[in-house]
């Protein structure tokens, strides 16, 4: 069998592919949180505790309204960016003028509540959530045994990633997104509700996270410390990408995601750690991050 | 008392879960239990409120007889330092006895506490057979199950049934080394051998396909999962979905019975496991579980606050036979009169403790019933062998405690 640094190459290939997976939850983790921090400058701690809330409206759809995956898909996202729109109207709006220091607290204060709370209500050993019937099943790829589930998370995320880049990057909405970043009182001026446009973008940035959320539902149990691991990890990703930088968090998610697929092969106890070593190294080479402008 | 910034912490914790200073208040005739666990983290459901509504059983069923019984609680966040802190505290604010303790790694800082302080531990949640092992103490009971006794039952069952070659997946802290090194001496005595594993850092995992595909590519018939809890639940969905299954055993070291109702009985069905009590195991166990039931959240005990309701009940008793004064003086006499008196509740049935600090009682094997077989949210076991409770856990002389003498 053809070998690979000892490894051989059909074990590694499969690593690869599945650290591409992995890569996906934290492209479209960090995507969210790039959007929020680029557009809103707010560096949003709740991050993670709204990726569980995700999915758990995944859940909550399906055992209380007997609604599947398809369309909890689309709701779990609008019911949870629902709930950032009047975290941002209540809360976080009142914070824009000062440090972002205060952002953070906040909306760390928020995620602990958040997460409190469901543990509350549902304790902690999770609640199971089947994968739909038209995603179970594997395909046989010959080097490894590649689940249909994960295939159609790395497809999804891909498109969520690149549409929201375009959207913000190529059409006149992103436009005025981003020139109210630079100057908001001008854009006010030229006649754009400029709060309104800052509230949804929070809601669509915690909508993100909830459909990562849904996606994560079937394959991880679904319980209210769910996001609190992943949200350091991807909080590690958005900083190397270049704070704000959303094509830098997409490209370092991925990137990221095999980076530590590979640590687990060959370094297995240090999976958790290779991913801050990376940063820091990072931070001394380029402190704005890979992608990030001064 | 000089105050770092941890200490105030674990004040903090200790005065908001446990309400020391209307317990400094109270005579000398009380006896205080403090209940330290898991109350927020991927532990709670296993043993959080749980043991804390166990304990509370098990006090108003041992009835007034002439003292009072107060109980505390803390969350230790299964952290070895904090767990540390808040024992200190309790020890000398007037707790006599810490019960509960699961996250080995925190049970065994604190069992070095309990021994220098001359108190009372009492450890039904971790899960490593240290504590009776190298690390034995004259202070600590050790109640519930063990690595040792895990691996025994699920380990020799699966081993017997022709899975002779295993990989392991281990968290990477002293319960899964404890487990993965216990189970490994079974599989190797039955003849089978150890061929790879993998140890995923404790608790920042949350994706464990990279593991599957090396258990899958290195050709083992056994998947050893020496975990617990949500990471469990997450390796053998991932198992699952991968297609382990088809060519490889799961064998789930530890898992109780929160995790088996998280993991559902559609990816759960058919797995074995071992546990040292089930709610639905005797009238005993019925009757328990009926009498607790509104104070457990409407849940069925899972073993851990089972372990908090028998060891409790078995120390009230003992502190009733030597009065309380002299249970309160000395932590080590007050265990030493546990360990002379035959035990007997409603959770365990009858049994003993050894010298080496260990509550023996029969393991019970059990399977995940399938779907069609369950007949109600939480009848989710058959029952498979019995070891008997000489049998059961490691012989006295091969533990390497020093309180045996040989």
């Amino acid at each position: 069998m053809d070998e690979i640094f000892g490894i051989p190459a059909p074990l590694l290939f499969g690593q690869l592919l599945l650290g591409l997976i992995n890569g996906a939850f934290y492209a479209m983790l960090s995507l969210g949180l790039a959007v929020i921090f680029g557009l809103l400058n707010i560096v949003n701690m709740a991050h993670g505790a709204q990726f569980m809330m995700g999915a758990f409206a995944a859940w909550m759809l399906l055992a209380w309204g007997g609604i599947g995956y398809w369309w909890a898909l689309l709701l779990a996202p609008i019911i949870v960016g629902i709930t950032g729109v009047i975290l941002e109207k209540l809360f976080i709006s009142r914070l824009y003028k000062l440090d972002h220091l205060y952002g953070l607290l906040l909306t760390f204060g928020l995620a602990l509540i958040i997460e409190g709370v469901f543990r509350n209500e549902f304790g902690s050993s999770g609640l199971p959530y089947r994968i739909p019937p038209e995603l179970s099943g594997a395909w046989d790829l010959g080097f490894m045994f590649m689940p249909v589930y994960r295939g159609w998370v790395v497809v999804a995320a891909l498109v969520l990633c690149i549409t929201t880049w375009l959207l913000i990057e190529k059409t006149r909405l992103g436009a005025y997104l981003r020139a109210a970043t630079e100057n908001a009182a001008l854009v006010q001026a030229f006649g754009v509700n400029v709060p309104r446009m800052v509230t949804l973008t929070y809601g669509a940035g915690v909508a993100l996270a909830a459909v990562g959320g849904v996606l994560a539902a079937p394959i991880y149990s679904v319980n209210p410390q769910m996001g609190s691991n992943l949200i350091i990890v991807v909080f590690a990703v958005v900083v190397i990408g270049g704070m704000g930088s959303i094509l830098g968090s997409i490209l370092t998610g991925f990137a990221l995601g095999i980076v530590e697929g590979l640590t687990k092969v060959f370094w297995p106890e240090a999976s958790a750690t290779v991913i801050f070593v990376i940063m820091a190294i990072v931070l001394l080479a380029r402190p704005a991050g890979l992608f990030g402008r001064k | 008392m000089s105050m770092n910034r941890r200490g105030v912490l674990a004040a903090g914790a200790a005065m908001t879960m446990g309400g020391l200073p209307a317990a400094r208040a109270q005579g000398s005739q009380t006896i205080r239990i403090g209940v330290m666990n898991d109350m927020s983290g991927p532990y709670r459901d296993a043993a959080g409120p749980g043991s804390v509504a166990l304990t509370q059983q098990a006090v108003q069923d041992f009835g007034s007889r002439g003292f009072a019984v107060e109980v505390l609680q803390a969350d230790h966040q299964n952290k070895p330092d904090l767990g540390a802190s808040i024992a200190r505290q309790w020890f000398d604010q007037g707790v006599d006895v810490v019960a509960d303790l699961p996250t080995s790694s925190v049970a065994l800082a604190v069992n070095q506490i309990a021994r220098e302080k001359n108190k009372v531990h009492l450890n039904s949640g971790a899960a490593t057979s240290d504590l009776t092992g190298p690390q034995c103490s004259p202070n600590t009971v050790h109640w519930t199950y063990d690595t040792y006794m895990l691996a025994k039952s699920t380990g020799a069952a699966i081993v017997k049934s022709g899975g002779t070659s295993w990989f392991f997946i281990t968290a990477d802290y002293a319960f899964g080394h404890a487990l993965e090194r216990d189970t490994g001496n079974f599989v190797r005595a039955q003849g089978g051998s150890v061929v790879g594993g993998a140890r995923y850092p404790f608790p920042a995992t949350t994706d464990f396909s990279a593991f599957l595909l090396q258990a899958q590519a290195s050709g083992a018939k056994v998947l050893g999962l020496a975990s617990a809890s949500t990471d469990t639940v997450n390796a053998i969905k991932g198992a699952r979905e991968f297609g382990l299954q088809r060519r490889m055993k799961i064998a789930a070291l530890l898992m109780g019975l929160p995790d088996v109702k998280s993991l559902g009985l559609e990816s759960g069905q058919g797995l074995l496991l071992t546990e040292p009590f089930y709610w639905d195991l005797n009238d005993r166990t019925r009757a328990l579980t009926q009498r607790v039931q509104a104070k457990n959240q409407n849940r069925p005990p899972a073993m851990e606050p089972a372990g908090c309701y028998g060891m409790v009940l078995h120390y009230l008793k003992a502190v009733a036979d030597m009065g309380v004064a002299a249970a309160k003086a000395s932590g080590a006499e007050a265990v030493a009169r546990m360990k002379a008196m035959p035990t007997d509740d409603d959770a365990f049935g009858p049994g003993s403790i050894r010298a080496d600090g260990r509550k023996i009682h029969p393991s019970y094997l059990f399977q995940v019933k399938t779907p069609a077989e369950s007949r109600g949210p939480w009848d989710l076991y058959t029952l498979g062998a019995t070891t008997a409770a000489e049998e059961a856990f490691r012989p006295l002389a091969e533990g390497g405690c020093p309180l045996v003498r040989s």
